[in-house]
């Protein structure tokens, strides 16, 4: 069946794009938490000299 | 992260994903075809509740706008920002899906349906949104500027509607018919549709709870910073 | 109120600076959208409608620019804060401003329309000009909101019709077949329900703005 493709088509751009974003957001929320830690470490480093 | 947060991360996800591989089983095995448009019509099993969701979505965000700009804490805002980013993905999505089915069906990629239209200036207004976001600072005045967009164009967009309805409509030479996943007869197809509609709600509120942690994050990464010029100055 | 309109009058009148950009950029437009079409063809009398209001609202979303750049190049607006006066009010005066200022640029801009598109003249023009008043009313006042917002943006330039296209989208279909009606010479109550869209569009967008204009102006 030839709509079978468009089928498919339309559910792989589904999954891939919300894929996608849900790697861009695990990524970026864990460089965010990253740098928190780093900043946190550093005001207290500061803090105790 | 509270322990309240994390059990509802531990309970989201993993809900999230069996409701959804339910719906993908309900949808490709379950559920018989459309006897009229043949198998291509499942593609609506995801594209309506995707509208939905976006609907929802941008709805969301002209709430927390108004009560941003009303309460002015920076809870408010994010949430909207949250949503708007969210709610674009769910629009990119419908935007892809609905021409992927139209080809087959309509023989066309595109029509000036009012459905359509609206969707394709609704996704340009919360692009607008998301760029004015992007351009301005992490300061509040620009949270505020986007508050009012975020507010103007949910209001603008039933008026917005309208118009492209009845600019399709009084020229009777065009393409009206409209299937809209109300001719939902059979009751497995009632159901699917309703076990799809659960599985992206779950989607949007997993995406949006991530989503709005990614701001909570930047929020607080801002004030350290602050915190350590401030001490570096001192 | 009526002191800060006559303010905003006064001083346009003076330079005329945004006046003549909007006429310009009017009467280009409808110069450049000419040539889109064959002068003999069908074609250009269809298209006369959506060529005038293509005209009107790329005008005035650059005259709206020019008239906040210039209040901030002043800091003007922070002396206008400074006033006693409800940031509602601030708000409809400018919006009427700027309405005033449109409406002056189509005493030009329609008959070169008119002389450029070969139209006939006739009664059926007070509809058109009606739905002009009324559009541009909307778009003044939606437009005076934004251009304050995108004023003190980082790329304002872009900012502005970007925000207001999709926007002003019902104002534009509504305009463009109001005129697209009254040019084809049929009944007022044909263009009714559009006229009414607009009068709609115009009270909730100035409600809207008198109500979060302060929001935008905020420090």
């Amino acid at each position: 069946m030839d709509n079978l493709r468009f089928l498919f088509a339309a559910y792989a751009a589904v999954w891939a794009l919300l894929f996608v974003y849900i790697v861009v957001l695990s990524r970026r929320n864990r460089a965010l938490e990253k740098e928190i830690e780093e900043l946190r470490e550093l005001l207290q480093r500061r803090a105790r000299q | 992260m509270s322990t309240r947060r994390q059990s509802i991360d531990l309970v989201l996800g993993p809900l999230t994903g069996l409701v959804m591989l339910l719906a993908i089983f309900m949808v490709f095995v379950y559920v018989p075809s459309d006897r009229v448009q043949g198998i291509i019509q499942r593609i609506f099993y995801f594209h309506v509740p995707l509208a939905l969701m976006t609907f929802a979505a941008f709805g969301l965000v002209a709430v927390a706008s108004a009560l941003f700009l009303w309460r002015g804490s920076r809870t408010w805002d994010r949430l909207a920002h949250s949503s708007a980013e969210v709610g674009m993905l769910f629009c990119t999505l419908v935007l892809v899906t609905g021409p992927i089915w139209a080809r087959p069906v309509w023989g066309t990629w595109w029509t000036w349906d009012a459905r359509l239209t609206t969707t394709l200036i609704l996704w340009l207004i919360y692009a607008a949104y998301l760029m004015m976001r992007s351009v301005s600072g992490p300061g509040d005045q620009g949270a505020r500027y986007a508050a009012v967009l975020g507010i103007v164009g949910a209001v603008d967009i039933p008026i917005i509607n309208r118009s492209v309805y009845w600019w399709r409509t009084i020229h009777p030479a065009v393409l009206i018919t409209r299937e809209g996943g109300s001719g939902l007869s059979d009751p497995r197809m009632q159901a699917t549709f309703g076990v799809c509609f659960l599985a992206f709600l779950l989607v949007f509120l997993w995406l949006l709870l991530v989503r709005n942690d990614s701001a909570r994050l930047r929020d607080a990464v801002e004030e350290l910073r602050q915190q350590a010029l401030m001490q570096a100055s001192s | 109120m009526l002191a800060l309109i006559r303010k905003d009058l006064q001083i346009e009148f003076r330079t005329k600076e945004t006046l003549a950009s909007l006429l310009l950029l009017g009467v280009l437009t409808l110069l450049v959208l000419s040539f889109a079409f064959d002068p003999t063809s069908e074609l250009r009398v269809e298209a006369a409608p959506g060529a005038l209001w293509v005209a009107v609202i790329f005008a005035g979303v650059l005259g709206l620019n020019r008239s906040f750049l210039a209040e901030r190049e002043n800091e003007c607006l922070q002396g206008l804060l400074l006033c006693p006066v409800d940031r509602g009010t601030i708000y409809l005066a400018k919006a009427i401003g700027n309405f005033v200022f449109m409406m002056t640029a189509q005493l030009v801009i329609v008959p070169i329309f008119i002389f450029f598109f070969n139209l006939p003249v006739s009664a059926a023009f007070g509809g058109v000009v009606l739905s002009l008043l009324l559009g541009i009313l909307g778009f003044a006042g939606i437009g005076t909101l934004f251009a304050a917002i995108s004023v003190r943006t980082r790329a304002r330039e872009v900012m502005l019709p970007l925000l207001l296209l999709p926007l002003v989208v019902p104002i534009f279909i509504a305009g463009v077949k109001v005129t697209g009606l009254m040019l084809a010479g049929k009944p007022f109550s044909a263009a009714a329900p559009w006229l009414n869209l607009m009068v709609g569009f115009d009270v909730i967008f100035l409600v809207v703005g008198w109500l979060v204009f302060e929001y935008a102006v905020e420090e």
